[in-house]
């Protein structure tokens, strides 16, 4: 349960279950979620904030055991305060087998502004769009194969609290897992002179380190100056390697 | 397209650079996110415009409004805490006749048995009666207080508390957030500590983490609640208790959140200098709350965290406060030396050794602090017997010369001395230093010592 | 009419110029969804004046005056 210890997020759990993260904006559903998956007892509360440590907890779908890994709430990868680097951290060097972005529906815009960003870093990402009780209260309509087919990634509409659509997101995830879906992220288009840069960087960073990161999300960040949050994310063994 | 080559770390990279600086770079990597989220959203949902009355906001307006915002905020804490002590008694005066009882029985058990004095002593006198006391006092206003807070947080009021009151947080230079890691200290102080995570100054987080400790937590207010009961509540009319006795715990915390303005306005001109950083706070949308399954939990929650903590710290302190009572030193029993060694510095704070010797106890969780102090009062005391609420008064009033003055330092104290040793372990663990630990437990103490000497020496006047 | 954003008065709506400052203030601020384009209404001052409530993107966010006044605004 305690997730405060960052050193063990270098070490992934020897047992090859596969681990599934939940992601997201803050107070969007993710603990909420972590519960009706696992049926453990996470905190929730309506406010963005409530969960600072990441948790773990675990369900069994058709004879398969899942981790899952509820983390803070986020409004973007660049994070700024101590809960958020836990779920920047978790994302990128855990690398979960799947990453869910839950999202509110009632405010689908600002929250694909994270789904997008995540997608830039792992493409083993579903999006759950959570809330949909309120957004029909809102009288909000989602077409969720339109988003499907643009994003390029499973899309499953949810209402967390009631256990609407956990059923089809456990199946969504094995369908993920053992490739029966192969999610295809479409990824943003930067301005042209950013792209040309990228083009050149990209395939030096995979040189250096390989391609276990996204060589495309740390251009990004190289480019934009961000160079303290670049060497955060050279593990030091990759550094080694690199020498 | 120029290249300049930088060294990260060891790795060598060319890195094209473009025509325009880093920020405007940034901001247009934001930007096109920004448009492409914006199209898929347009493309992908659609919304049925009509007007609708916009609750949240009617709500709103007058949860956060210039003239009720601070009213509603008092009128909810007294709310709150009025439900709190009417719904306690009850349950209370229970669990006390009840687990009496079997304390009785017990002791007919341990006799019957032939069972050696200490051993009955130690047993039934030390450790069942502390436990005793722990669940039927403590326990009640805990199960009660905590799902009509988590009610209010799962509402989504909690947000507007930290926007009522930024301005004040800012004026002291600390964040607005700060005072959403109070409430979660109202629950328990090693969880406000680690929610202090949400602020991301390291200035500002370190002075939330200081000051959380002004934040009565679960495991004290009940002693405020009982203290306030017994000593305010019993001066007015029966039909005016309940609301008199909420009124002074309400005006407890209330003093408690003002210290932590001074204290943090005092940090942030001294040790932790600096600006005010951003602040940012989404208000989302009312929800309305689960609540028979919020109460459920919660109070299926504090009632396994309160008598785990009952099992584990009150048993142990109160075999411990037996064995005091019951070994000699020099000519007194050991609890009476130390006591009497403690009242002199005690007596300066409105005090007596045996309340400070209880909050020393009391480190490892403060819901043994009430508990230990009867205890080591009856230990000592001719009273044998004390199974109910109303006999406490007769116990510290007649027997122990408590006065109002005694109740508001005792009062004070609580609010304000080290955290616990919970609490302790978490602000180490968070601040990775033992200085910043050391502070968290000379702050909150110094200033419960002011405080209680100063209205000691005031009333005296 | 270009203005900074703690101008405009409750009610009031407004569309994102331009963002001045810099470092993590300024990424916060685009995080949130400030980008040049977005349109932001005021919703509210809070009891003592400062922080204020906008509406951006589909959520209420406070945010003081301070940091409000590094976003350029046009009414509408
Ligand atoms: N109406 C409705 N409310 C929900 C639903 N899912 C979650 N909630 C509520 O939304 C609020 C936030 O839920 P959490 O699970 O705490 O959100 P979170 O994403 O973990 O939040 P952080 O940990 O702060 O990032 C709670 O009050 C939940 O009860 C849903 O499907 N419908
Ligand atoms: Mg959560």
């Amino acid at each position: 349960m305690d997730g405060s210890d960052l050193t063990l997020l270098n070490h992934r759990n020897s047992n090859e279950e596969p681990v599934i993260a939940l992601a997201g904006n803050p107070n969007t559903g993710k603990s909420t979620l972590f519960n009706a998956l696992t049926g453990l007892h996470q905190h929730t509360g309506n406010w963005p904030g409530k969960t600072v440590l990441h948790s773990r907890g675990h369900y069994v779908y058709q004879g398969i055991n899942y981790t899952v890994v509820d983390l803070p709430g986020t409004y973007s990868l660049i994070a700024n305060s101590i809960d958020e680097e836990v779920a920047r951290d978790f994302i990128c060097f855990q690398k979960p087998e799947v990453t869910v972005v839950v999202a509110d529906a009632t405010c689908l815009e600002r929250n694909l502004n994270l789904v997008l960003q995540i997608m830039e870093i792992t493409s083993q990402v579903i999006l759950a769009v959570n809330l949909m009780d309120e957004a029909r209260r809102k009288k909000i309509t989602i077409d969720d194969k339109e988003l499907q087919r643009r994003l390029g990634v499973p899309v499953v509409p949810m209402e967390a609290r009631q256990g609407v659509g956990v059923s089809e997101l456990k199946d969504t995830i094995a369908q993920v897992i053992d490739r029966r879906i192969v999610p295809h992220p479409r990824l943003v288009r930067y301005e042209p002179d950013i792209e040309d840069a990228i083009a050149l960087l990209e395939p030096q960073i995979i040189r250096a380190l390989g391609d276990g990161i996204s060589a495309r999300w740390l251009s990004l960040r190289i480019l934009e100056g961000n160079l303290d949050i670049v060497k955060n994310f050279l593990p030091a063994s990759l550094i080694k390697e690199a020498v | 397209m120029s290249h300049q080559t930088i060294k990260l770390d060891s790795l060598p990279l060319s890195i094209p650079k473009l025509e325009r600086a880093p920020h405007t770079i940034a901001d247009s990597i934001v930007r096109s996110i920004y448009w492409e989220a914006e199209k898929i959203a347009q493309a992908s949902t659609s919304c049925a415009v009509e007007a609708r009355i916009n609750w949240d906001r009617k709500i709103d307006d007058i949860l956060t409004s210039r003239l009720w915002g601070f009213p509603v905020m008092l009128l909810m804490l007294t709310g709150v805490l009025w439900l709190t002590i009417s719904g306690a008694n009850v349950p209370s005066e229970l669990l006390a006749t009840g687990l009496f009882w079997l304390h009785d029985r017990l002791l007919d058990l341990f006799i019957a048995l032939n069972a050696p004095h200490w051993l009955t002593g130690f047993f039934v006198l030390g450790v069942f009666r502390s436990v005793a006391w722990v669940v039927s006092v403590m326990l009640p206003p805990m199960a009660i207080f905590f799902p009509l807070f988590t009610l209010l947080e799962d509402a989504g009021y909690l947000p507007r508390v930290a926007f009522n009151l930024d301005a004040c947080f800012k004026k002291a230079g600390a964040h607005g957030k700060q005072a959403l890691t109070m409430c979660m200290g109202l629950g328990c102080n090693a969880a406000g500590t680690i929610s202090c995570r949400i602020i991301d100054s390291p200035r500002e987080r370190l002075i939330a983490t200081l000051t959380n400790n002004f934040v009565p937590c679960n495991g004290r207010f009940p002693t405020l609640i009982v203290l306030s009961s017994i000593f305010i509540g019993g001066t007015v009319a029966i039909s005016w208790q309940g609301l008199s006795a909420a009124l002074s715990v309400a005006a407890v915390m209330v003093l408690g959140v003002v210290i932590t303005l001074l204290v943090s306005w005092l940090l942030s001109k001294t040790l932790l200098k600096g600006q005010p950083s951003s602040f940012a706070l989404e208000l989302p949308p009312y929800r309305k709350p689960k609540i028979g399954e919020v109460i459920i939990r919660s109070i299926l929650d504090r009632t396994l965290f309160v008598l785990g903590r009952a099992v584990v710290i009150a048993a142990p302190a109160g075999g411990l406060v037996w064995v005091l009572a019951n070994t000699s030193w020099g000519d007194t029993t050991t609890l009476a030396a130390i006591a009497g060694w403690l009242d002199g510095f005690a007596r300066l704070m409105g005090l007596d050794g045996y309340i400070l010797l209880a909050f020393i106890l009391g480190l490892p969780a403060n819901e043994i602090v009430l508990p230990t102090l009867i205890m080591s009062y009856l230990a000592e005391g001719a009273l044998l017997e004390l199974n109910s609420v109303a006999a406490l008064h007769h116990l510290l009033v007649e027997q122990y010369g408590w006065t109002w003055l005694t109740a508001v330092c005792v009062m004070l104290f609580s609010l304000c001395h080290w955290p616990c040793g919970t609490t302790l372990y978490t602000i180490k663990k968070e601040t990775n230093s033992w200085k910043w630990t050391g502070m968290a437990f000379l702050l909150p103490t110094l200033v419960g010592i002011f405080l209680c000497m100063a209205v000691t020496f005031v009333v005296g006047l | 009419m270009n203005i900074k954003l703690p101008q405009l008065r409750p009610g009031q709506r407004g569309i994102v110029q331009e963002i001045q400052g810099e470092g993590l203030t300024r990424r916060r601020m685009l995080d949130l969804g400030m980008v040049p384009g977005t349109l932001v209404e005021v919703v509210r001052r809070s009891p003592l004046g400062d922080p204020v409530a906008y509406q951006i993107r589909g959520a209420v966010i406070a945010l003081r005056k301070d940091e409000a006044s590094y976003i350029n605004v046009t009414t509408c």
